[in-house]
């Protein structure tokens, strides 16, 4: 059976109903993965072994007349973030190179139970911190699309594999856009829900009050139907919040005609891509055809997002990275003079080059003498930015805006650049400072062929509407498309 | 010119919770190293804290008996550093938004009541141990126990409203009881249970500054800070005199030497970079649950040493030593419940059973001995049937066996003897045996009477009521 | 507002990283140019407004005293990069 172009769904239903085996769904994606991965590089460890005992025994049990749960014998990838007891756990990082953690992330855990079969751990910027995979300690990974082109980022492994046919789908992160802005540029669907609305126990931190977990997939439904499986309360997160998740699935499908889309006029700014604010428009006038009523906003402080987003992000950061010293885990270098002499080489050969440019901001940012005029005003700025949306979202049920400013760029264009590399985020960010769930789907290519991602931004904890616009603009405009990225290998190089 | 000292104390109490402030782990004493560890307190990737409740129960109850004003909205902050006992590279506390803040401990040193201000009382978690490898002085490595990393503490900070070694004594052994009475802390100094630093500066009597100050670390019991302290105070006061200025450091006290020694470590602008931890929400404490706390609060240590002046009519040195310990104070009221002689039950306990506490270094409660030995004892005194001196035998009997003091007194019949004839008889008999004596007696050296009540006494092996041998012989001789 | 080299060795020994000369001055220049944007936002008048530490407002969230780990010790210094029978083994604190 190909499964290049079945969903997470259909392949679930397969595995069910007896028609394939967990098996047979395994090695189609090892398969493709021996295949294909030399060039895109969306894994950082392939769990094959592993992989086949677990399907091995999902059959098994399906033979004996019992199921795990929704994902029984399903294979999938995850972003090299999430802990999973006995598999190492790189986050990109030298850092971790050899660290097998003996605990699960929640995350992992709820897969698991569901009856997913983990492929592997996907490829992703060191420590999430980056908008293109180039940062990763394992080698930059490359778009499917076009391999001379990233894939975004952080969650770049876990984009690119979902968009090459490399595991159907995946869970990433998303601090800045790291989910929404990956799945744009490799033509996938990626949903950022509601901050606390995943645990986030077990993933390995970036910015604390920032990041959140969430589905990459090829289809609004299967996005649906993963955010199902693995959102809920987790009391060892006390940030996880203690609210019912409601049945997603059963929101795709349902009328949007009468309900309220608001598009902000700072998303559409001087210096995106002219195709890419077409396509977003276009987009908008087919939710208009579908009885949305458009409603022009402002969201005023959209500008100050950026700003904001790099002092709160890498000051929370220089802390939590400050545990990778070289005495429980991970990384110590080979020769040192004294404690003080180990922890600085260790740090400074353990991270690469934008991890510590961020300890450095965050550390500075939060030093004597600065906290008031960095952190301390950025948080009240972070305040003003959230209160936007919610005034906006007393007259909107949705927001519209692009996901990216710009289709997938060339591997090492923006890497020397920072500011410019940061800018990539300037539309994704804004969301998680407020903590509000946002997806991306595909709306279509740019005169290269690449992929263009549209961003419906919901209400705290109304993920719910948002696949319900979501699912209805896929319906208009088709589902993600699964590339063999052989076949496009020649075009850029 | 005269100096007066300025003393502030920062105090770090350990919490008796079964788990540790932010994860499941036992907080036990003692265990092998590492073992009461998880991921969590060891700060593996990914891993998040959950705060435990009974630690904001047992900060509020301080916070009540420190007389402080409770925040009702509390933070939790990280302070950012480097060491390797410290496994996140920060440690959670509370820093802008403390628990407690501007409440107050009463002392009484002289006789005299005095208080001392808390500027505040926050929640924190302590760090791991580091010991050496081998010998000190060789040591290249050192090893780390994180077995009582995120153990909860609370950090207790004085005004620097003491003046002397001698109110600096009396404040932290104040402290102390107040924890031990809320059953919230061991207030162990050499199991590092209750811990304390030191901010000393001195100044001419008499003047608004404070002058520049040290900070004072490693002394771990109650009579080391008072020994700190006063080395501490005469150093500064002598490097002024001497025209020199006191160096604003950390000083380490040898207990060795009594004296206190610069560290002498080049040591790095501190700069912890506080920020409220996003890995936790704030806590928001009402009136319900503080009232629902104060409902818990015992008696305190200031206010039964009140009560047990008026209710037994004790000297405050008594009821001071009786309320140190709350087993103590209990102690003495079950045995006055039995028998309702206090000065002489305190007597008892001050004396004898005091004397053996300290001897074997445990509390009462450890011991076989009840109230009601006591009680017994004392009464058997008061009503004349045995001697003070039979009752010191007894009560080490008692003390040894945890038997009942009028099972010893019958078994070994040691009823005093208050038979006037049998008594009578037997004075007449040392009188008989001794006509010199009786001659001098009679010539005016009444002083002898004493030597015939010691031979009546030996004659009856200590059991004969001194009393009536004192009247019997009286009689005798004048006769 | 530029950061000088001076801070930004300051900051890397905050941060316990040891920067070569090359990553100095390129981290003073990125750095600058980072601040330098960063300065955009004291265009904003936020005197009046209360800061956003966490984007979901909760409070309150707390266990109860439990003891419910078990002896986790030889998976907790499995990963360690030096040990000492039941000890992580770490360099002598050096007095500079």
């Amino acid at each position: 059976m190909d499964l290049k172009n079945l969903t997470l769904e259909e392949i679930a239903r397969e595995i069910r109903e007896g028609r394939l085996s967990s098996r047979d769904a395994t090695e189609y994606y090892l398969e493709r993965i021996s295949s294909f991965d030399g060039a895109v590089n969306s894994y950082i460890t392939v769990t094959e072994e592993r992989a086949r005992e677990e399907a091995a025994a999902c059959d098994e049990e399906q033979a004996r007349g019992k199921l795990k749960g929704p994902l029984h014998g399903v294979p999938v990838g995850l972003k090299d973030i999430f802990c999973t007891k006995g598999v190492r756990t790189t986050c990109g990082s030298r850092m971790l190179e050899n660290f097998i953690p003996p605990y699960d992330s929640e995350v992992y855990r709820r897969l698991r139970e569901a009856g997913a079969v983990l492929l592997g751990k996907q490829n992703m910027d060191e420590f999430a911190m980056g908008s293109s995979t180039e940062t990763s300690y394992f080698g930059p990974t490359r778009n499917p699309h076009d391999l001379s082109r990233i894939p975004g980022g952080s969650s770049g492994g876990s984009a690119a594999a979902v968009a090459a046919g490399l595991s159907p789908t995946s869970v990433g992160t998303d601090t800045g856009g790291s989910i929404r802005q990956p799945a744009a540029l490799c033509g996938v669907v990626g949903m950022k829900p509601t901050y606390g609305r995943v645990s986030r126990f077990g993933m390995v931190a970036f910015a604390s009050s920032l990041d959140q977990a969430g589905p990459i997939t090829t289809s609004v439904r299967d996005a649906a139907f993963l955010l199902g499986v693995i959102s809920g309360h987790d009391p060892k997160d006390s940030t996880s919040v203690n609210v019912d998740v409601p049945d997603y699935l059963s929101f795709c499908g349902r009328e949007v005609s009468g309900m309220t889309v608001g598009v902000p006029e700072e998303y559409f700014i001087e210096g995106m891509e002219e195709e890419v604010r077409k396509r977003v428009e276009e987009a908008v006038e087919r939710l208009s055809s579908l009885g949305c009523r458009i409603e022009r906003i402002r969201l005023p402080h959209t500008d100050y997002a950026l700003a904001c987003y790099y002092i709160v992000a890498p000051a929370e950061a220089s802390s939590n990275l400050a545990r990778y010293d070289g005495v429980k885990y991970g990384y110590r270098t080979e020769s040192y003079e004294g404690l003080i002499d180990m922890y600085m080489k260790t740090r400074a050969e353990g991270f690469g080059s934008e991890v510590k440019r961020r300890i450095m901001l965050g550390t500075y940012a939060l030093s004597a003498g600065y906290y008031e005029a960095f952190y301390g005003k950025a948080l009240r700025v972070r305040s003003l930015i959230k209160r936007d949306f919610l005034k906006a979202f007393e007259t909107v049920d949705v927001i519209v805006a692009p996901t990216s400013p710009t289709t997938a760029f060339g591997l090492g264009e923006r890497l020397h650049d920072p500011l410019t590399m940061y800018l990539s985020d300037i539309f994704t960010i804004p969301v998680n400072l407020a903590g509000l769930p946002a997806i991306s789907i595909p709306c279509g290519e740019d005169g290269k062929g690449l992929p263009v991602g549209v961003q419906i931004i919901g209400k705290h904890f109304r993920e719910e509407e948002i696949f319900q616009v979501a699912f209805a603009l896929e319906s208009e405009l088709g589902r993600a498309r699964v590339v063999d990225p052989e076949s496009t290998a020649g075009e850029g190089e | 010119m005269e100096y007066e000292a300025v003393i502030g104390l920062e105090v770090h109490a350990q919490l008796k919770t079964e788990s540790k402030i932010f994860c499941g782990c036992s907080t036990r004493f003692g265990e092998s190293p590492n073992r009461n560890t998880c991921p969590v307190c060891t700060g593996m990737p990914g891993v998040l804290p959950v705060l435990n409740r009974r630690v904001v129960d047992f900060a509020i109850k301080a916070a009540l008996a420190t007389n402080c004003t409770i925040q009702r909205r509390n933070v939790f902050a990280r302070k950012n550093y480097y060491y390797p006992d410290l496994p996140k590279g920060y440690q959670i506390s509370q820093y802008e938004l403390p628990i407690a803040t501007g409440g107050y401990v009463e002392i009484v040193v002289g006789g005299e009541r005095k208080r001392i201000g808390i500027t505040r009382i926050h929640m924190e978690e302590d760090a791991g141990k580091l010991v050496h490898e081998g010998e000190f002085e060789k040591a290249h490595h050192s090893l780390v126990d994180f077995n009582r990393a995120a153990v909860p503490l609370l950090e207790i900070v004085s005004e620097p409203d003491i003046r002397s070694p001698e109110e600096g004594g009396a404040y932290l052994r104040m402290l102390r009881d107040i924890l031990v009475y809320l059953d919230i802390c061991d207030g162990n100094m050499e199991e590092g249970s209750f811990r304390c630093d030191a901010n000393v500066s001195v100044r001419p009597k008499g003047a608004k500054e404070f002058g520049t100050k040290t900070e004072l670390k490693n002394m771990n019991s109650f009579r080391n800070v008072e020994r700190a302290l006063e080395y501490e105070i005469q150093r500064q006061i002598q490097v002024l005199r001497e025209g020199g200025t006191v160096v604003q450091e950390t000083r380490l006290f040898d207990a060795n030497t009594g004296r206190t020694v610069s560290m002498r470590t080049k040591e790095e602008a501190h700069d912890y970079r506080y920020f409220p931890d996003p890995d936790l929400v704030p806590l928001e404490i009402d009136d319900e649950w503080v009232e629902r706390v104060r409902k818990t609060l015992p008696e305190l240590p200031l206010e039964k040493i009140d009560r047990f002046q008026k209710e037994y009519s004790l000297p405050l040195y008594d009821c001071q030593i009786l309320c140190s310990s709350k087993n103590l104070a209990d102690f003495f009221e079950e045995a006055v419940k039995l028998h309702p002689n206090p000065k002489g039950i305190s007597n008892w306990i001050m004396a004898e059973v005091l004397r053996e506490l300290n001897r074997e270094k445990v509390d009462i409660s450890e011991t076989k001995l009840k109230p009601a030995h006591v009680a017994s004892i004392v009464k058997l005194i008061d009503e004349g049937t045995i001697s003070g001196k039979i009752g010191k035998s007894v009560f080490e009997e008692v003390y040894r066996t945890g038997e009942s003091p009028e099972k010893i007194v019958e078994e070994r019949g040691l009823v005093q003897v208050s038979d006037e004839a049998a008594l009578e008889e037997i004075a007449r008999k040392v009188l008989e045996n001794h006509p010199k004596e009786v001659e001098s007696y009679k010539k005016g050296k009444t002083g002898v009477i004493g030597f015939f009540v010691g031979q009546v006494m030996k004659e009856t092996k200590g059991k004969a009521n001194p009393k009536l041998v004192n009247e019997i012989l009286r009689r005798l001789l004048s006769s | 507002m530029a950061i000088t080299r001076e801070e930004v060795l300051h900051i890397a020994r905050l941060a316990r990283l040891a920067l070569t000369e090359d990553e100095v001055s390129l981290f003073t220049e990125q750095l600058g140019k980072i601040l330098d944007y960063m300065a955009k936002l004291n265009e904003l008048d936020v005197a009046d407004v209360e800061p956003t530490a966490h984007a979901i407002e909760m409070t309150n969230v707390l266990r109860e005293d439990v003891v419910t780990n078990g002896d986790q010790r030889e998976e907790i210094l499995s990963n360690a990069p030096d040990r000492s029978g039941d000890c992580f083994r770490v360099p002598r604190i050096l007095e500079d």
